[in-house]
This record gives structure tokens, sequence and C-alpha cells, in this order.
């Protein structure tokens, strides 16, 4: 990918209210043309800071902002072009939807005709052309949001920014807005950058996921990648669930380590994020990537475990066990014979492959 | 249809077959009852505190039945008389029936009000009353050796004016206005006409201050709204200051700053830019009443703006700017109308407590600095001219009313945010 296709690039970006601490360290990220980038943390990682320096409602400590190769730090908000969805929407109260959705192409001089036309178009793509004359509390929440995305593209931004958009809504009107700000954003071919503390939905959503813990961007990658290969024992844990255990490294041999774990047994994992021998080192292993009774020899970890909890699922058995002295495995068992055998009490062999077993930094 | 239910016929009947009309009413007297009882105490308040003063000062503001319940039988032979011909000895004979029939108190009081209709009746009609035991008929003689201003047929014509037990004279007054014997209205001499210019003055002023309220607080109250809280904290215990200070220490601290001698003009006049013949009168005069109002009103203004800016979150600004509206057409088009109601209030709330105002302007308003508020105190505490300082409150209660009547049709009443 060149840097033409770039449509955003933040540039060792630094920001800093108080000039004590930094909310945003050396932030370096580049956002590519149709991309959807979902910007997701923990509360107060610095996600909403990153989107109103991007906006230009907040100025950068330090580093430059550019938007299509154009350094845009001095360029004031209105002069940015950026589309927004606020998290409360900030529907103008005293005005129509048609009339708020008018407003952006009024302050553009655009001629009343056209401006007629375009709100319809919009208020029709999010299948709300009845009601171009309400208020905006006469509208639903799920309403209300529909029309703050409309409202973002009426004057056809090619970055459209979204800050929790979702967060007020309840869960099935999330999944239908999910599904539908994604069609939009498919049709249009637009650069979507999207806040959300919610992994299921930047899961579902996003091209490349970028994860923010405490002013640091831990991992950015497309979702599936973050899933299957997390960088750092924050991405592991934050993103789906995972089995951790934390060791020493004894044995290094390039691709693998053996990591030696609090009651001395030794588990082979692979070599992700950790030094050499001697160093710490938090293992990361996925529930559903677990087998109960491998074949003997067939993968390289096998312990014993026992069976603490079985809670039925439909398509899986989701099992507790306490294997290496830790009472919080996870075992994702298939629903399928196996479990016919499997009850609470029950001691049996478990083992996972080097594969999918990652050592990764010791954080936390 | 054959089928239509039951319910579309008859009433409604519960379970236990009492229409469901009369069960749901039993259910909601005691809740009622509780409502009453809940508003009793605000109610009676009200009705003592405002009701009632109110329906006084209406009924004073007409009131004219005292006179004629003194002299009955003067106004009876008054009605025979054809008001050309020379007062006959009847019409004599029914003032001395009706002087002797009354009391001291009733005469004096019913002699003032006739000094309305005639200057000279009070003085008239006393002398007369200190005669009147050693009176002989025939009367008109006894009358007229008593006083000779009798034999003026002013007087008896004058008595047209007051025949009638509600009288719209003291609104006629209050307007310079009045009514000649003939009971039509006619305008005053030129010479006495007092009540229009300060009615006119009245309003002049209560709309500049309240202009100049809405200058000076709106960006106060803008800064309030938005400036860090232990900052606002502050400026907001600066802009209650004048609630906290007395009135007269704030009076006298303006004539410290406004005086021929005070703080502005010297400090003008050391700066060079008045010379010193030219100083600036800006107390004991119209300014000096628009500015003091303006310093003890501003609060009014501020607060009911204040609290309505307070619950405009800063995203609507961000929004906008986003949108692609400078910060200057942001804020005039997306925040100034949603402070509409506080602008709204605040102005309904300063133009009402100028419009009534008289303290500042008693004190600091020189000749030309009254207003409508100090004459209703006049006639009220001097003159005792209660009937007109009636209609004057009623004229400004009516003022008021039409006020709102106009907010409401332009904004709307419930739109109003008094804080
Ligand atoms: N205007 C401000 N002044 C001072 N500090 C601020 C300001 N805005 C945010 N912060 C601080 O910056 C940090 C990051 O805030 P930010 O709003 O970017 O977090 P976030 O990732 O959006 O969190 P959330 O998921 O809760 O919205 C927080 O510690 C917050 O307290
Ligand atoms: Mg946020």
């Amino acid at each position: 990918m060149s840097n033409n296709d770039h449509l955003v690039r933040f540039v060792d970006i630094q920001k800093s209210y108080d000039g004590e601490s930094l909310v945003v360290k050396n932030l370096n990220l580049d956002v590519a043309k149709g991309e959807f980038l979902t910007m997701l943390g923990p509360s107060g990682s610095g996600k909403t800071t990153c989107l109103m320096m991007l906006a230009g409602f907040e100025p950068a400590t330090h580093g430059e902002i550019y938007l299509n190769e154009q350094p845009i730090n001095k360029v004031p908000p209105h002069k940015r072009g950026i589309g927004m969805v606020f998290q409360n929407y900030a529907l103008f109260p005293h005005m129509t939807v048609a009339e708020n959705l008018a407003f952006p192409l009024e302050v553009r001089h655009m001629d009343k005709s056209e401006r007629e036309q375009r709100v319809n178009r919009a208020l029709d793509m999010v299948q709300l052309g009845a009601f171009g004359d309400r208020r905006p509390a006469q509208l639903s929440g799920g309403q209300a949001q529909r029309v703050a995305v409309a409202r973002s593209l009426v004057f056809d931004p090619d970055l459209v920014l979204m800050d929790e958009p979702l967060g007020a809504l309840d869960k099935n009107l999330r999944e239908q807005m999910q599904y539908e700000i994604k069609h939009i954003h498919e049709n249009l071919g637009l650069t979507v950058v999207y806040v959300t503390h919610d992994q299921s939905e930047a899961l579902t959503m996003s091209n490349r996921i970028a994860v923010f813990d405490d002013g640091i961007i831990q991992q950015c990658a497309p979702p599936e990648v973050l899933y299957e290969e997390p960088e750092n024992a924050f991405c592991a844990n934050f993103i789906g669930e995972n089995n951790r255990f934390l060791g020493e490294v004894k044995e290094d041999n390039g691709d693998t380590v053996k990591v030696e774990i609090e009651n001395h047994a030794t588990v082979v994992a692979k070599k992700v994020n950790v030094g050499g021998v001697g160093d710490r080192s938090t293992l990361s292993l996925r529930p559903e990537r677990v087998t109960v009774n491998p074949e003997p020899g067939s993968v390289p970890n096998i312990f014993s475990g026992l069976a603490e909890e079985l809670i039925y699922l439909g398509d899986h058995i989701r099992t507790r066990f306490t294997v290496l002295g830790h009472d919080d495995f996870i075992v994702k068992i298939p629903n399928s014979a196996v479990h016919a055998h499997l009850k609470e009490g029950d001691t049996v062999n478990i083992g996972w492959n080097a594969e999918d077993c990652r050592a990764l930094d010791p954080s936390d | 249809m054959s089928t239509a239910p039951a319910t579309v016929d008859g009433p409604l009947i519960t379970a236990d077959g009492i229409p469901l009309k009369e069960s749901l009413q039993k259910s909601l007297r005691r809740s009622k009852i509780r409502a009453v009882l809940l508003v009793a105490p605000p109610l009676l308040f009200l009705i003592f505190l405002f009701i009632i003063p109110i329906g006084n000062m209406l009924t004073r503001s007409v009131d004219d039945k005292l006179i004629n319940e003194v002299f009955p039988n003067t106004f009876e032979a008054f009605e025979a008389w054809d008001k050309v011909s020379e007062p006959s000895e009847e019409m004599f004979a029914a003032v001395y029936q009706d002087l002797k029939a009354a009391s001291k108190t009733e005469i004096g009081k019913s002699s003032v009000r006739m000094n309305y209709a005639k200057p000279g009746w009070r003085s008239l009609i006393k002398v007369t009353a200190r005669k009147i035991k050693k009176m002989e008929p025939p009367y008109k003689e006894a009358f007229l050796k008593a006083e000779g201003r009798w034999a003026d047929t002013e007087f008896w014509l004058s008595l047209g004016i007051m025949k009638d037990k509600r009288t719209m004279g003291y609104y006629l007054n209050a307007v310079d206005r009045t009514y000649d014997f003939d009971k039509n209205v006619i305008h005053v001499d030129e010479n006495r006409k007092v009540y229009n210019l300060l009615w006119w003055r009245t309003i002049q002023v209560s709309i500049i201050v309240t202009l100049a309220c809405l200058l000076l607080a709106y960006p106060v109250s803008y800064l309030l709204a938005t400036l860090p809280m232990r900052i606002a904290n502050l400026l907001m215990i600066c802009v209650l200051m004048p609630f906290w200070t007395s009135l007269l220490v704030r009076i006298v601290a303006w004539m410290i700053m406004l005086q021929q001698n005070g703080v502005v003009n010297d400090t003008l006049v050391a700066a060079g830019i008045l010379s010193d013949e030219n100083r600036l009168a800006m107390m004991y005069n119209f300014n000096g009443t628009v500015i003091v109002m303006t310093q003890i009103l501003l609060p009014f203004m501020i607060l009911p703006i204040f609290s309505v800016m307070k619950t405009i979150p800063p995203s609507y600004m961000k929004a906008a700017q986003n949108l692609g509206a400078t910060p200057t057409l942001a804020f005039i088009r997306v925040y100034m109308p949603q402070t509409i109601p506080g602008i709204g209030a605040g102005c309904i709330l300063v133009f009402i407590v100028a419009i009534g105002y008289y303290i500042t302007p008693e004190l600091v308003g020189g000749k030309d600095g009254r207003l409508i508020g100090n004459m209703v105190a006049y006639h009220m505490q001097r003159s005792l001219n209660w009937g007109l300082a009636a209609a004057m409150g009623t004229i400004l209660l009516i003022v008021i009313l039409v006020l709102y009547w106009i907010y409401d049709k332009i904004i709307g009443i419930d739109n109003m945010k008094m804080g």
C-alpha cells in the first residue's frame, strides 16, 4: 500500500491536557482510503481524545496529523470537512430533522432545490423519509441515531468519525445498527474511524482494529489477526476469552520456547513476544484450541485436569478445569460424543499444540 | 355485526358489578383529598397575599360609594335640579340634612374626594360643617352667610362627576384626563399634565434597562456557563453580590462613582477625555436612574439565561463547526436559539421589576429620573389618594399581563425558564 492511499496519518502524536501526564503517548497510525478502522480500548485510554484531535477540537501537543497528505494541525474544525457522529448525537433540538440535515448544506451555500434533494436522499438512505418534519425530541433513540448518521454523511465527506454511536441503544437495536452502518460504509466507499469499547462490535464491523490502552496502540490489525495472533498479553486478554499462565522461559528453540510455570510443569509455546532464557512470560491459550483426551504424543502439551464445572451451551459445553494449579482454566468442548463421558469431578487428560499457545510479554 | 362487544352498549362494569366509573371515582377520592390538603397552605397564602389585595386594589380604583352614602339627599336634590337655574332652597336643605347626619370622619373623607372633582370643596365643606349646628332655616341664606362660595354653581355642577357609585375618574387622572361636569372625558390643563410623561418615561427606562441588562448579562452568563467550575463560582459570587449588600450601601457607592466630582468624572478629566467644565451629569437625572437600575436588576437577567446555558451541552457547538459552520455562525444559528427561553424569561422579569421600580429612582433619579412607581408611592403615602394609586397599580398590572400574553403568543409561556 503506497502512501497515497492513506487518508489519515497520525505521526508521532502526543497529547496532554494538564501538562503533567500524557493521555496519548506517541501515536502513529495510518488509515487507508475506504477503510473501516475501529479504535477499541478500555475507558480512559484516549480514544475520544484521538478523535477530537482528528476533528480539530483538541490541539495535538506534539506531532502532526495529515489528511489527504496535508498537515491539518492548523486547520480549524469547520474547514476540515470531516463528518462526525457524536455519542449523544448532538442533533440541534430547535431544528426539525430536515433542517438538521440541511444545516451543513446551508453553511456551504448550496441552493435550495439541491439542498432538499440531498436531504431527502440522506433521509431515504436511513429509512426515515417520512420523519423530516419531526423534532429530534420526537424521535426514538434508534431514529435519532440514524438521523445523526445521515447528517454526518449529507455533505459527502470522505471521512466519517463515530464516537461510540451505538452506546445508548439496547442490544438488538445495536446489532441492527451495526449492520446498517456497515452497509452504508460499503455502499458509499467511505472511510470510517469508529470508537467503541465493545469488542464484539469492533470485531463485526471493522477492517482493522487499533487496540488502545494507556494512551498507546497495543496492536493494530484486522479482527481475525487480532483474535488469532495477539501480540501482547493485553490484547490477548482484552479481545475474546483466553487462559493464561505466568512463567519463566527455560529454553529457547527459535520458533518455540519452553516455559516453566509455577508448579514446575513445562509448557511448550510459540515464541511471539518474549526475550530469551530467564525472562518471564505470559502464556495465552484460547479455550476452543484445547483438546480433551488427545492421542498421546499428538500434541506436545498434555496435562491432567479436574473438571470442576460444566455449562451446557447448545453448540458447545463450556467446562472449567483445574489444570496446573489454575482453577479457572476454561475449555470449550464441541457438542459431540466426547462430553457424554465427562462429568463434574472427573479427571481427564487435556492437551494443546505449541502453535496455539502464545508466549507473550509478562505484563500484569 | 351481530356480536358487538357488550361494552359498546352499556357502561363498563367492574367484577363486583359496580359501574367502572363509580369505583374509579371512589378510588380517586382519597388521593384527591390528600392533594387538596397539600395545596391548602400555599393556596391560603396565595389568597391572603395576592388575590385579596389585588381584588381590593381593583375595587378601590373604581370605587365612589362613600360619597353617595354620606350625601344621599344632596344627590337626590341634584338630580332634580335643572343645572341652569340658581340652586334652590330644597337643595341647601338636603345638604344640611346630610351634613347633620354624617359623622366627622365621614365628612372629612368625602370632602377629600370632592376636592378631586373640584378644588375648594374640602375647605367649603369643612367651614360649613363647623357651623352646621347653629343653622336655622332658610338654609340657603344660612349657607351663603357661612361661606360665600356656595353661590358658585360650579360646586353644584361638579356633583355630576361623583353621582355614580363607580367611577373611571381615577383611571382618567392616571393618564392626564378628567371628566368635565357633564361627565365628558377631557384633557387636564397643559400645566397640570404629569402622568403621561411619567408613563412614557417609565416605559422608556424599563426598555433601556432591559436591553442594557440583556447586553451585559449575555456574555457574563456565557462565561459562567462555560468557564471551569472554580472560576465560574467566583464569578457567580460577584454576580450575586448586589443581593447581599444593602440597597443604601449600593446607592452610596454609586453616588461616589457617578456624581459631578465622583470617581468616573475625575478619572475622565484626569485622562484628558473630558474638560473640567464638561463633567458628565450621571446622577440625579434620567441617566442615574438607568445606570443604577441596570446594575441592580442585572442578576435577574443573568440567572435565567445562565441556567438555560448551563443545560446546553458543548457538543452542539462542536457538531455545528464539524458540519462546516464558522464558530460565529455556529453560535448564532445553534447556540443562541437555544438560549431564547432564558432570554425571554430574563427580559420579562427585568421589565416587570423595572416598570414598578421606585426606590432607586427616588434616591438617584432627581427630578427627571422619577418613574410612575414614585407617583404610586406618593399617592399611597403622602396625598393619600388611594383611588388614584390603585388605578395606577391596576394599569401597571394590565401592562404586565399584556406583556405575558404577547410573550405567550410569540414564544410560548411553557418555554420560559426562570431558573
Ligand atoms: N477535556 C479534558 N481535560 C482534561 N482531561 C481530559 C479531558 N478529556 C479527557 N481527559 C482525560 O484524558 C484521558 C482519556 O480520555 P478519553 O476521553 O480520550 O478516553 P476514552 O478512551 O474516550 O474513554 P471512554 O471509553 O470512557 O470514552 C482520561 O484520563 C480523561 O480523564
Ligand atoms: Mg470516549
